[in-house]
């Protein structure tokens, strides 16, 4: 059984504008007839630009949307019909760390611990151990989250994410926004969850080089188009190009900065 | 443990959880909460002011009863909004701050979810309630003679379930429309205001407006807990309040359930699951 089985998967979005209180709607396609496969213990890397549809390939996998066509299972469990066994699998870490503010972090973790049926006595020593694993340093827990920074905030994100022991972890944009040092810290935390947790990984990422260094095969997403998925090397040699960033030029007909609006309704 | 056992205990720990949270985020905002309670005991003693107003300008009414009619109007009505607003926010509150997918895209019951904030909304209004009851109860010389305290409270917990039934529904708004959600909760809440006699017998008002007042909780809810104070009304002689807010209740809940699992439908459907600001 494969971890992530997606078949033509599509979705759209209203986007609506005009003057005043006459907005019109008209579609926006935000992925269109997307398919691939993950195993077990893979980690898959989706390369694209802003608008391109990796959030919503992870939203839909995460049950928060609901697609317009095609169909996506998380190990056999259709995101739809069995929406609350695929969420018994999954957890994500995204862009924004998404915390309760004045909470501290051992308040956060504890709140999302329990909606997975973790009790306070599972997660008295967990919370510690998982925080300090993260490189959380002890003494802050007690503090709110909107005193940390960025990166010690998204420490804290993933430290949430695997808290409840996800099968499958989406990661959409971890590193984005961080500093180089907190940014390695993150990647380096992904790496050990890939060696010590049976944990499969869709990373979503604009960063060709986290993308090459921590995936097993990398996909490109283009305007809601799944243009290639393989290791770097065969996307290399396909496109004859020396980078990713070749190979997406190559692949989209665009350079990887020109960036795309945003394709969802707000 | 048997998998049915084992789902239900699940759900039990999460609706704690969403208890601990609330629980949590009052004790980081006390300062807040001191705050809104100052201004919840101000408001509530210009009001009971009134009838001590009204005699000294000359008027002739039974100032401890009119009193204690507009104490509990006033005291009723602040511990109604804090149940209402308390499941109005289910959703607004997580929106602004960036909490709400990572909260509906836990394996929880959305009914245990909302049931939590309803407990939640419950023994935090109770709490409220009481201190300030007994605050501004300090202010007058008050007597409550063969007050029945118990139908009083019993009343109380009834209509809660009505309550947190609207509440519900109108914990919805904020999904459908992220924009204008939460002002539209403000309106639903402002309607119940007018219509269910807080201050004033619901006999004076038009006759649309006392049609309104027939399906309002709160209507029932002060008849009765006035009844109970004012009258010493005892538990079957209250019945004609207490019925119509089981039929109300049990009418509220699963409408509201049903609505809110509608709206969320939309939310995924139209992209309207995630954060704002």
């Amino acid at each position: 059984m494969n971890a992530v089985h997606v078949s033509d998967l599509r979705k759209e979005f209203v986007r609506r504008d005009g003057p005043g209180l006459r907005l019109r709607g008209r579609r926006v396609p935000a992925l269109r007839d997307v398919s691939f496969d993950m195993e077990r213990g893979e980690c898959v890397a989706i390369l694209g630009q802003n608008g391109s549809g990796k959030s919503t390939l992870v939203r839909l996998l995460a049950t928060l949307l609901l697609h317009d066509g095609g169909s996506a299972e998380v190990f056999g469990h259709d995101v739809v019909r069995e929406a609350r066994a695929v969420r018994r699998l999954v957890n994500r870490v995204s862009v924004e760390a998404s915390f309760f503010k004045r909470m501290s972090s051992a308040e956060n973790l504890a709140y999302a611990a329990r909606f997975y049926g973790l009790t306070a006595r599972d997660t008295k020593n967990l919370i510690p151990e998982i925080l300090g694993r993260v490189g959380f340093p002890a003494e802050r827990r007690g503090e709110p989250m909107q005193n940390l920074s960025r990166g010690m905030q998204q420490k804290v994100a993933l430290a949430r994410a695997l808290l409840t022991s996800p099968v499958l972890l989406l990661l959409d944009e971890p590193t984005t926004g961080l500093d180089p040092r907190s940014k390695l810290e993150v990647q380096k935390f992904i790496r050990q969850v890939r060696t010590q947790h049976d944990a499969t990984i869709l990373l979503c990422t604009h960063d060709m080089d986290e993308a090459a260094g921590l995936a097993d095969r990398v996909g490109i997403l283009d305007e809601g188009r799944l243009v290639c998925l393989e290791t770097v090397e065969v996307i290399l040699a396909t496109y004859e190009a020396e980078t990713l960033e070749q190979a997406f030029f190559a692949a989209t007909g665009r350079p990887f900065d020109d960036e795309q609006e945003e394709k969802e309704d707000a | 443990m048997s998998a049915l056992q084992g789902a239900f205990r699940r759900e039990l720990i999460g609706l704690g959880g969403v208890v601990e949270r609330n629980a949590y985020l009052v004790k980081r905002y006390v300062w807040w909460e001191i705050a809104w309670f100052a201004w919840s005991v101000a408001n509530t003693l210009t009001i009971v002011f009134i009838a001590k107003g009204i005699e000294a300008a000359g008027g002739r009414l039974d100032v401890n009863r009119q009193t204690v009619i507009l104490l509990i109007g006033a005291v009723i009505w602040a511990y109604l909004s804090a149940v209402f607003e308390i499941l109005t926010e289910t959703v607004a509150w997580e929106r602004w701050e960036g909490t709400i997918e990572y909260t509906f895209m836990a394996p929880l019951a959305r009914p245990t979810h909302l049931f939590g904030m309803g407990i939640f909304a419950v023994l935090y209004g109770l709490f409220r309630t009481l201190l300030l009851f007994g605050l501004v109860a300090l202010f007058f010389d008050l007597s409550f003679p063969g007050a029945n305290f118990t139908g009083a409270f019993l009343i109380l917990l009834v209509a809660s379930i009505s309550f947190i039934g609207i509440g519900m529904m109108t914990a919805v708004l904020p999904l459908i429309s992220p924009e204008k959600g939460t002002q539209l909760g403000f309106i639903a809440q402002g309607t119940l205001l007018v219509v269910s006699g807080v201050y004033y017998s619901v006999d004076i008002l038009p006759g649309w407006m006392q049609a309104l007042s027939t399906v309002s909780p709160a209507t029932y809810a002060l008849e009765g807990i006035r009844a109970a104070i004012l009258d010493g009304a005892s538990v079957a002689s209250l019945w004609g309040d207490l019925w119509p807010l089981i039929v109300i209740g049990a009418a509220s809940i699963p409408l509201g359930l049903y609505v809110f699992h509608r709206g969320e439908v939309y939310a995924k459907r139209h992209g309207k699951l995630k954060r704002s600001g």
